[in-house]
């Protein structure tokens, strides 16, 4: 197994020796969602797990682009920038390779990190600024009320697809791996001890962390997930990514297959040490590429849980570096001295 | 032979050729001596946007005009005195610029058969009588270098690129250039290749002294240094200053800079030159695109950097929405426009004021921007700290609009002394402002109607802002009606009461009737086409918009002063446009977009016809 070395987590980041609890970060608004909303589950995650961060509350920064879901961050007393569309993830880097003392957070949808904004979402990733990015993906547009979604699958009848979608979606997973992210992960909105214990891991990851969540769309697209909350099958096809842990649901493993790939088979099967052991360290991506595309073409069998969680320099940390580098290399600034810096001349 | 030294009172000259020849670098070089020497000047760089298009094609041709003087000057010149003409492709193109009577120097060794004909020329112009109009100097630049060079283990090719260093040396003989500084900057420049270092300075020396002993070359110049106002002072181009003038905001409002790019024509140098003073605690992010340096910018600004992005025209196009919410968030922001010749691509590497309307208007939704114009490039420094004294003061997007003209020209800038630039600085907010002890992060300052900044890390005002319109006071999402025409007219009486200072007309006898108003980089050519008409006895008052939005407030009644009011714009009348409209003013417009700087000949003729005009 791979070992991570990289201690800074969030020690950049002040703590709070206040006790705080969930309703130090509910804020005063009233919370615009439909009911039934897989929002409303994820943001009562949220608010319950923040508090044990032990993090000055000020110092946590919600910034969220356009959507249903980039309403999150005025439901939550930290501060908060509700911006347009797409460009959370540029704003958010700007925001974080200014300010390493700040937790900074990404509210984001499918529509919004994979169609409009999805050039800032592979850069972020690369650069590898310390933000988490949480991308609700219910694989459809909710705010302009029903069409298909970069993540809806082929054939999607919706308001402007009558006769069916035709672009083949994105696998969010998929992308970010091939984005160079260091941190990939996913969840679903209606478990709330995984979804909170991947957000912990998300939050101490120094670097970006792009959580994808699954999330119900109660109007437009019921019933997405369905599979993975269905108490008859849930268990048969959720394979369960933990480091260290051979990957299995109920009654299928992952084992090596032909052609250098993986392949889910039936668990009974095959003997233990066969089974693929997930290893979400490992600096090499390919094995967490491979299991990102165990649920194409449709669910039957999905992996949740942390793909990908490595070391790598933080942006923010490393544009520091630079700037503490030249000041002991030349000395702070000084601005008599760089406006003299040319050739001059004295006149009288 | 002791040859003829002639006075002169100014020169123009322009360095022309291949984009590879360096004319830049040589007409830079040229530049810092004439600097040192002590005269006036100015500088205009053209070069095609191609890095190397096809060599001895005339899109190929790059070209330096340098304009220095024994008094003050306020443009790089209309016309040639002298061309130095690496190829035949240079003359070519530059020789349509050339009054009678010029000088030409011309690289005779470059005029051979293929690279006439590459241009047209069906035989060599050095040879039959079709330059007589002209006094040619004929020089075998290349092969007098490799001559030069003979001694030195360098291969033909290494050799003959040396040959603009030769071009320098002869010019700096023929007008008394001092020449200790670029020994000084080639030493410094090939510091690693000291073969090369002493090869190009071999070859400076040998054009220098080529100039002495030649024939071909009776008489020198001697242009008398200019007496300029008292003070250091240094040459500086658009670019630069303008990169000076953020990083002295910086120090001067005690932010940290927060500088989010991409790469664009012509204002790519800003970036450079920021990268490079990092021991200021300048942060440069070189951005994915022209939305994420804005956006970068806007979120560094909400943690409390001056945040800036710094583009040309296309690039304003793509921040527009980006500015639309910082105008809406009210946090401070810098958007720097080095315009360029548009519409779409256009022209990138020529100059034009096409972009006003787009910088005051450019946006969805009533969004008023503050517009601030440099007039010449040393001002870039001053606009660039006014542009952030308003963005941090109102806490507003501020649009800084230079242009390529400006970017690239240079002159010599006299000092500031640091301890007289303007302290910028404004608290953040720190307590509660409510009755209740809450934070109301809209409610505003009863003078400025700006906003408390309240940067996170700040305990106790934890707050959220967005794109939605927000409710007066608690910044509360808000669709009422009421609220939002409130927040409307409070956003455009915000910009409004901008204190700018009132507009100085010049008119020294006070009794012109006609007015010529410009804005940004046409102050030059219109204040040296003003001078031609003040010397011929006619009048004239100029006067000359810094701010662009708010105008200062004596606007109107300073157009209405006049009989006549004229407005030079390259452009096809953006600010003509607005200032009839704003006031009922029949502004004469003149307009040329050529990608070029206007020229004082052509201004003063310009205004000649409107004094004369019934």
């Amino acid at each position: 197994m791979t070992e991570l070395v990289n201690g800074k987590g969030l020690s950049l980041i002040p703590k709070t020796d206040v006790k705080q609890g969930m309703k130090d970060f509910k804020s005063d608004q009233e919370v615009r969602w439909c009911p039934g909303c897989g929002d409303y589950a994820i943001l009562a995650a949220v608010q319950s797990f923040l508090p044990d961060l032990g993090l000055k509350r000020e110092n946590i920064v919600f910034v969220s682009g356009i959507g249903c879901s980039s309403r999150f961050p005025y439901y939550l007393n930290t501060y908060g920038f509700h911006s347009i569309h797409g460009r959370a993830p540029a704003i958010a880097t700007g925001l974080a390779a200014s300010r390493p003392d700040l937790s900074v957070w990404v509210i984001t949808g499918d529509g919004d990190a994979l169609s409009i904004g999805g050039n800032h979402l592979i850069h972020a990733l690369r650069r590898n600024v310390n933000l988490n990015i949480l991308l609700f993906n219910n694989r459809i547009y909710g705010l302009t009320k029903g069409q298909y979604s970069p993540t809806s699958e082929v054939g999607k009848i919706t308001k402007s697809t009558p006769m069916g979608s035709l672009d083949k979606p994105f696998n969010p997973i998929s992308l970010a791996i091939g984005a160079e992210a260091s941190f990939v992960a996913r969840t679903i909105d209606s478990d709330r001890k995984h979804l909170q214990s991947v957000l912990r891991e998300a939050t101490e990851h120094r670097g970006t962390s792009l959580v994808e969540i699954y999330q119900n769309c109660n109007i437009f697209n019921d019933n997405a997930f369905e599979q993975l909350k269905d108490p008859e099958v849930r268990d048969d096809i959720t394979l369960r990514l933990e480091h260290g842990q051979p990957i299995t649901s109920a009654s299928k493993a992952v084992v090596r297959g032909a052609n250098g790939g993986i392949e889910v088979v039936a668990r009974d099967g095959v003997s233990e040490d066969e089974i693929l052991v997930h290893d979400a360290h490992n600096p090499d991506p390919s094995v967490a590429f491979a299991l990102s595309r165990l649920d194409e073409p449709a669910f039957e069998h999905v992996p949740i849980g942390i793909f990908r969680q490595v070391d790598r320099p933080a942006y923010d940390v490393l544009m520091a570096e630079q700037l503490e580098e030249a000041v002991a290399q030349k000395g702070p600034g000084d601005l008599g001295e760089l406006l003299l810096g040319g050739d001059t001349w004295r006149i009288g | 032979m002791t040859k003829q030294v002639q006075q002169l009172d100014r020169v123009i000259i322009r360095f022309a050729g291949d984009s590879g020849d360096g004319m830049q670098l040589t007409g830079d070089r040229f530049t810092a001596g004439t600097a040192e020497f002590g005269n006036d000047l100015s500088t205009l760089p053209n070069f095609p946007a191609e890095i190397r298009a096809p060599a001895g094609t005339l899109p190929g041709v790059s070209s330096f005009q340098l304009h220095f003087a024994d008094h003050d000057i306020l443009t790089p010149g209309d016309a040639p005195n002298v061309l130095v003409a690496m190829n035949p492709a240079a003359l070519k193109a530059n020789l349509g610029d050339l009054p009678r009577g010029a000088d030409i120097i011309a690289n005779t060794d470059e005029f051979t058969k293929r690279n006439l004909q590459k241009v047209g020329y069906a035989a060599n112009p050095l040879e039959d009588e079709s330059l007589s109009e002209w006094r040619v100097h004929a020089v075998p630049l290349t092969s007098l270098t490799v001559k030069a060079l003979e001694d030195f283990d360098l291969s033909k090719k290494d050799a003959e690129r040396s040959k603009n260093m030769f071009a320098l040396g002869l010019l700096s003989w023929l007008y008394h250039r001092p020449t200790e500084q670029t020994v000084k900057f080639l030493e410094q420049k090939f510091a690693k290749k000291p073969d090369l270092a002493k090869a190009n300075i071999a070859a400076f020396q040998a054009g220098w002294n080529y100039g002495e002993t030649t024939e071909s070359f009776s008489v020198s110049y001697e242009v008398k240094p200019a007496r300029l106002a008292p003070g250091v002072y240094r040459n500086i181009s658009g670019n630069q200053a303008l990169a000076y003038g953020l990083i002295a905001a910086s120090v001067q409002s005690k932010l940290p800079l927060f500088l989010g790019s991409y790469p664009i024509t012509p204002a790519s140098d800003i970036l450079h030159e920021l990268s490079k003073h990092k021991r200021f605690g300048i942060r440069t992010f070189q951005a994915e695109d022209e939305i994420a340096g804005v956006g970068a910018a806007l979120g560094a600004a909400f943690g409390g950097a001056l945040g800036v992005t710094t583009t040309s025209g296309p690039g304003v196009a793509l921040k527009a929405e980006t500015v639309g919410l910082a105008v809406t968030t009210e946090l401070p922001l810098i958007v720097v426009d080095v315009q360029r010749a548009g519409p779409s691509t256009g022209m990138p590497t020529k100059t034009e004021q096409t972009d006003l309307l787009m910088a005051l208007f450019g946006r969805n939704g009533e969004s008023p921007v503050p517009v601030v114009a440099p007039m010449s490039p040393s001002d870039c420094f001053d606009a660039a700290v006014e542009a952030a004294r308003i963005a941090v003061k109102y806490r507003t997007p501020v649009m800084l609009l230079s242009d390529g003209y400006l970017a690239n020209g240079s002159e010599p800038w006299r000092l500031p002394e640091i301890s007289d630039l303007p302290d910028i600085s404004q608290e953040f907010t720190t307590e509660p402002n409510g009755a209740d002890g809450e934070f109301l992060p809209f409610k505003r300052d009863t003078e400025t109607l700006a906003r408390p900044w309240a940067i996170p890390g700040t305990p106790g005002l934890e707050h959220r802002i967005g794109g939605i319109e927000k409710a007066d006071g608690t910044g509360n999402i808000s669709y009422d009606p009421n609220n939002h025409d409130l927040m409307v007219r409070t956003r455009a009486a915000k910009i409004a009461g901008i204190d700018v200072p009132d507009l100085e007309v010049d008119d020294p006898d006070g009794d012109a009737k006609v007015l010529v108003i410009g804005w940004g980089s046409t102050y030059g050519p219109i204040a040296a086409a003003v001078r031609r008409i003040r010397r011929s006895g006619g009048k004239v008052a100029q006067t000359h918009l810094r701010h662009l939005n708010p105008l200062p407030a004596n606007t109107g009644d300073v157009l209405k002063r006049y009989d006549k009011v004229l407005l030079p714009e390259i452009n096809l009348g953006q600010l003509a446009l607005l200032l009839r409209a704003r006031f009922l003013v029949d502004v004469i417009s003149y307009n040329r977009v050529r990608g070029l700087p206007f020229k004082a000949e052509e201004l003063a003729g310009v205004i000649q016809d409107v004094i004369d005009s019934d």
